[in-house]
């Protein structure tokens, strides 16, 4: 079973509605925008209402993995990101990408999201680097590739790619407006 | 102000009787959208409890004051926070018991009428569900007929009245329900029959039921005659019960027409299907009262809350025995169909003994309406 990161675990196992969503709720509040929080509930219900709560305020639901009796959901706390102003200049969208992946053999795809994001749902071969570690990860990167920076919305991969340049990478482009309407290749955890 | 509890018997009573309701429904969109409870005067607000945590101040102004307003919620424990949060600011408000758990599983019995040599026939109209199951008493003793997952229910019934349960039938094998039969029969040692063309993966012993089979309830004659009428499933058998009563399975409903494709063969089976409505039952008497093992829209309840009609009625105002040309019949009953149950294949492996989930499982595996019928 793979391990899905996340900053804040709440567990709500042995409660019934409305706990699981009033506990989460709460927790909520104490995470900073873009944290991940897992939730663990053994209330069948609470996937149905996790989901549909995270849609009413904004919040985005990951997924969930069950583990015997044991639901795990994965929320990312909303933030401002998706409002802010993008200024990398080099920018692809999504389909300019889909048709680099199915002409070339090998491209060079770094997905900024956190962890539990990129756990559920990526492009094959992508490197996840999430955007809070990548400063201290750009070893990790060679200069000399085209880079294809992919978060959920562009914003944390036009900060990324902004960073890259800074430091010495020359051919940094921002994918438009990436996983959130991504149709292409995807690997997905099965849920 | 109080928060009032009220039971899946008292809903089904305001139900029956048309009464007015308001229903504020606090599920999410989604499983409210699937289904819901159903009256024919009820009103219905949805707004899940998770918004409303924060307060009901927003949508106090869409709650009636002077009408009956019941809170319902998956299982019942948000519809209570809600229902407090209202009386606390100043509603008189009810919650349903038990949630929507608690109406899918309710179960109202019917007296449809007596039979000729005493004894009486009993729907058990599950009204939140419908499904809709048969006792027939005669002389201390009873038959049950697509007995529901709910067991006790029968069984407690039969010893309210003091008759013992000696046969058990299941007119097909079913895809909507998990079908109680086996647990009665074995409980109370009652023969437990179902038609073996139905029955060909089941693990387990049971009575065949066939074309012309005849059994005698109590010591008068009450004959339940099996009368083979394919076409929802290969194995479709109907009953006359007391020369009176045709029950038509999920084969013909009161508005409606058994669906052919629950067992993935649409294509072979609308020929029986039609065989079955337009020939085999065209030959009994149009006298025969039709009880259904299902109601689609709660506009086919009687006053009383049974689900009966003369079988000459029908054949003049039922839709899907009113279509004369066969490519028509076989284009309705094959495209357009509505979504298939929930979990009908695990439902159906359950019924034949392939699996055996537990009592949760079950419960979440029948949840949502039943749609065994195309119109």
């Amino acid at each position: 079973m793979e391990t899905i990161k996340s900053n804040v675990t709440l567990d709500a196992k042995g409660l019934a509605c409305p706990m699981p969503i009033v506990k989460t709720k709460k927790a909520m509040t104490q995470l900073e925008g873009g944290q991940v929080l897992e939730v663990q509930a053994t209330d069948k219900g609470s996937k149905a209402d996790m989901k549909a709560w995270a849609e009413s305020t904004g919040h985005q639901y990951l997924g969930t993995i069950e583990e015997g009796e044991v639901l795990k959901h994965y929320l990312r706390k909303s933030s401002a990101e998706e409002t802010a102003e993008k200024k990398h200049p080099n920018v692809i969208n999504n389909e300019e990408l889909q048709a680099k992946i199915a002409s070339h053999d090998s491209i060079v795809i770094l997905d900024v999201r956190e962890e539990a994001e990129y756990a559920f749902n990526h492009i094959p071969n992508a490197i996840s680097i999430p955007l809070g570690e990548l400063e201290g990860r750009l070893n990790e990167l060679n200069k000399e590739d085209e880079i294809f920076i992919v978060c959920r919305t562009g914003s944390r991969s036009d900060l990324a790619a902004r960073k890259l340049s800074a430091n010495g990478f020359a051919k940094v482009v921002n994918v438009l407006p990436g996983m959130s309407k991504w149709t292409g290749d995807s690997v997905s955890l099965n849920l | 102000m109080s928060v009032i509890m009220m039971t899946a018997k008292e809903v089904t009573q305001r139900v029956f009787d048309k009464k007015e309701l308001f229903i504020l429904d606090v599920r999410n969109e989604d499983a409210f959208q699937d289904w819901k409870i159903e009256g024919q005067n009820f009103e219905y607000l949805n707004i899940p409890y998770f918004d409303l945590l924060d307060g009901v101040e927003d949508i106090l102004h869409q709650i009636p004051i002077n009408q009956e307003v019941l809170v319902v919620c998956a299982k019942e424990g948000s519809s209570i926070m809600v229902a407090e949060m209202l009386s606390d600011a100043g509603r008189d408000v009810s919650y349903l018991q038990g949630g929507m758990k608690a109406w899918s599983e309710y179960l109202e019995p019917v007296k449809v009428g007596d039979l000729k040599d005493g004894g009486a026939i009993y729907q058990f109209v599950r009204i939140g569900k419908g499904c809709l199951s048969y006792m027939v008493v005669s002389n201390g003793e009873a038959a049950i007929i697509d007995s529901t997952r709910m067991a006790d229910v029968y069984t407690a019934f039969a010893d309210g009245i003091g008759a013992k349960i000696t046969n058990v039938f299941d007119t097909h094998l079913h895809a909507d329900h998990i079908s109680g039969g086996r647990t009665i029969a074995a409980r109370t040692n009652a023969t437990y029959w179902l038609p073996p063309k139905d029955a060909t993966e089941v693990i387990f012993e049971y009575q065949p039921l066939e074309d012309g089979n005849s059994v005698t309830i109590g010591n008068t004659t009450i004959n339940i005659e099996a009368l083979y009428s394919p076409g929802h499933t290969i194995g479709s058998t109907s009953f006359v019960v007391d020369e009176k009563y045709l029950l038509s399975g999920d084969i013909l409903f009161i508005d409606s027409i058994g669906r052919p494709d629950l067992a993935g063969l649409a294509e072979d089976w609308v020929g029986d299907l039609r065989e079955t409505l337009y020939k085999r039952y065209r030959e009994l008497s149009e006298e025969l009262i039709v009880l259904p093992a299902h109601f689609m829209i709660i506009e086919e309840l009687n006053d009383d809350g049974s689900v009966a009609k003369k079988l000459g009625t029908l054949f003049a105002e039922n839709h899907g025995l009113n279509i004369t040309d066969e490519e028509e019949f076989r284009n309705m009953v094959t495209g357009n169909l509505p979504p298939q149950p929930n979990a009908y294949q695990e439902i159906r492996e359950t019924n034949m003994g392939k699996i055996t989930p537990d009592e949760e499982q079950r419960r979440e595996m029948e949840i949502g309406p039943n749609r065994c019928a195309v119109r």
